[in-house]
């Protein structure tokens, strides 16, 4: 019963100054809009940017490092075991890139329970021979159906069909590559391996990442094409691409099966510090941005609670005349500080909502881009979550000093000050 | 002792200071008590500490030097929680200027102290107050917005507020020291037919000689000081 009255006092309060109401209410609105708008749309390009990257890389990605043997001969003999050895230039030997035993690696890792999925990768330098110049370029040899499923291959490819590279001797080009050829969907080109191989492939697609350097330099054929052009047999691998349900389990395991298969491993918290990085500061600031709105809008709700409490002082004076106390003062004022916290910050997710539905629809197309036609928006319920409790945080902060002033309000002083 | 006997308010030795701008004592050892039905008036020249006298009485200034007792019981120390518990219940309260809540209307105005009072359920409530401002000729103005009754009409719902509860003791601080001659014979003669026909017991701070004239006791004050009651 208690707060059924205390309700209805708050609602006759808020309803005998509508205009100041709704002017508080429309400031927590705006903000709680803003909020979401900018968070949703920030993390939106947030994601996208970093899908540039993280989806097209492997969260463990195994593979043989050519360099020069840590244990060299002489630090094994126990002749000199205790002096301090130096020996200069030091040369790696002849090691292969090729990953040892790269099929019953892949099998272990496909029966492990944490390994969502992998797929085998060769990378091999090579020449492309236009008229009389040679342009470098690596060609990724892939398994095809493997890297559309796991690292989202086809969405890269942005002409030509990518089920072509199955076929043997074909080849799809990195847009930058193929546009200093000139070589056009159906053209052969000629490609010399680094060992003097020379291969003619038909180019059946492009491939577009939208980073620059990486289009220039990177092509795309099948596993056993690759191979063939390096004259290697079916279990020649250079690396071990792995996808794992939990990200962040990488660098834990990457630890553990370099460990196990004698092989390097990096993993992709390694690799991508930056673009973590990138992600934490852009999301920071848009917090920031955020919290700030709410927290001017929760200044705007103090000025008018504290102005409604100067002009209603004879209405507190006779509620405690009659009897309320000073918990019940202060109950009313929490009251309409929250309501105008909760109507105001429910509008705001709903005009936030609307606002990243109409940011989605702006058309935002650029070479870089390949897959995005309008402005990313991401509508992660934890922004809307997060907006609609800070709403009601800052204005129960706003309603709390207002409210202690009313509470605290002597009725003989105003009943007699008149 | 039967209910009969209990003074409904007793003071004892009250002392009330003011520190601003200096130290004055405004009341000095006040003292008397009202008895169960009494139609008490106080009067005295402005600036005797009447109206002092009153808010220290009526439970809302707690800083004073005495002892009160309401009802038998001794309210001199209480928290302010508690004593705004007891005045919902057992005192009501009649104004000079501050009449009712214009934000509510006339029954809600009336209905408010009873709903926080919590002891009858909303449609017996409803049912109270429109009786009570039948007594006071107002039940057909029940609806209307407070703000929207002339300043007799205000009083009169003030009255019948103030007696929502039925409280032990009503108490004035000069009820119609702000209404018109006509006004405040109709005020003056309810308060006098509540005494007669309701034996409520009422304590009312006046100027007005003619309206304690008709009490059944004055208490006259001059300089903080009872010197007739």
């Amino acid at each position: 019963m208690k707060w059924t009255l205390i309700i209805e006092i708050a609602k006759a309060l808020m309803l005998a100054r509508r205009k100041q109401t709704v002017i508080a209410a429309t400031g927590v609105l705006f903000s709680i809009t803003m909020f979401v708008a900018l968070l949703g749309f920030m993390n939106g390009l947030n994601s996208m940017l970093d899908g540039l990257v993280i989806n097209r890389t492997p969260h463990i990605r195994f593979y043989n490092e050519i360099r020069p043997n840590p244990n060299q001969p002489i630090d094994q003999s126990e002749k000199f075991e205790n002096s301090l050895n130096i020996i200069r230039s030091i040369k790696p030997s002849t090691s292969r890139l090729a990953i040892y035993n790269s099929e019953s690696i892949m099998r272990t890792l496909e029966r492990d329970s944490r390994v969502l999925g992998i797929s085998p990768k060769i990378s091999a330098q090579v020449f492309f021979n236009v008229g009389t110049i040679d342009l470098t370029g690596i060609v990724n040899g892939i398994e095809v159906e493997k890297e559309a499923e796991l690292f989202s291959f086809s969405d890269y490819v942005t002409a030509g069909d990518y089920a072509e590279l199955n076929q043997t001797n074909t080849i799809i080009l990195g847009k930058g590559a193929a546009d200093r050829m000139l070589a056009d969907i159906g053209d052969v080109v000629q490609v010399t391996t680094a060992q003097g191989n020379r291969v003619q492939l038909k180019v059946v697609g492009y491939y577009q990442s939208g980073l620059g350097d990486f289009d220039n330099v990177n092509s795309y054929a099948s596993l056993t094409t690759v191979q063939k052009m390096l004259g290697e047999p079916a279990s020649y691998v250079t690396d071990i691409q792995v996808k794992l349900h939990d990200l962040s389990l990488a660098p834990p395991m990457a630890k553990e099966l370099a460990g196990i298969f004698q092989i390097d491993a990096d993993d992709i918290q390694t690799v991508n510090a930056q673009f973590e990085t990138g992600t934490n500061i852009r999301t920071m600031i848009s917090y920031a941005v955020g919290i700030t709105l709410l927290v001017v809008s929760g200044f705007g709700i103090y000025n008018i609670l504290n102005m409604m409490i100067y002009e209603k002082l004879d209405t507190i004076a006779i509620l405690k005349a009659i009897g309320f106390d000073s918990r019940d003062v202060n109950r009313i004022f929490i009251t309409i500080a929250l309501t105008i916290g909760f109507v105001g910050g429910a509008l705001g997710l709903l005009f936030g909502f609307l606002a990243g539905l109409g940011i989605d629809q702006i058309p935002f197309e650029t070479e870089a881009l390949p897959t995005i036609k309008t402005f990313p928006v991401d509508y992660n319920p934890k922004y809307y979550l997060i907006g609609g409790t800070f709403s009601l945080i800052t204005t129960y902060f706003a309603g709390f000093f207002p409210a202690r002033k009313a509470s605290g309000v002597d009725p003989v002083e105003i009943i007699r000050g008149k | 002792m039967n209910a009969f006997e209990t003074p409904v308010l007793e003071a004892k030795n009250i002392d009330k200071f003011f520190y601003n701008p200096t130290e004055t004592q405004v009341l000095k050892k006040v003292s008397f008590t009202i008895k169960r039905g009494e139609f008490v008036s106080v009067v005295g020249k402005s600036g005797c500490g009447k109206s002092t006298l009153l808010y220290i009485l009526s439970t809302m200034d707690t800083d004073y030097r005495g002892e009160l007792s309401l009802d038998g019981e001794l309210i001199s120390g209480k928290s302010s929680d508690y004593l705004s518990k007891l005045r919902n219940e057992k005192i009501g309260f009649v104004f000079q200027f501050h009449y009712l809540l214009n934000e509510f209307s006339v029954l809600e105005n009336v209905m408010i102290p009873g709903l926080k009072l919590g002891k009858y359920a909303r449609e017996e409530l409803e049912h109270r107050a429109i009786e009570k401002l039948r007594i006071f000729d107002m039940q057909d103005h029940a609806k209307k917005k407070a703000n929207q009754l002339s300043g007799g009409q205000k009083q009169r719902v003030a009255i019948a507020r103030a007696l929502i509860n039925d409280p032990l003791l009503i108490m004035g601080d000069e009820p119609t020291g702000n209404l018109d001659k006509k006004n405040s014979d109709i005020v003056y003669n309810k308060f006098k037919e509540l005494a007669a026909d309701f034996g409520q017991t009422m304590l009312i701070v006046t100027h007005d000689p003619e309206f304690a004239e008709g009490t059944d006791r004055i208490i006259e004050m001059e300089d903080g000081r009872v010197i007739r009651q």
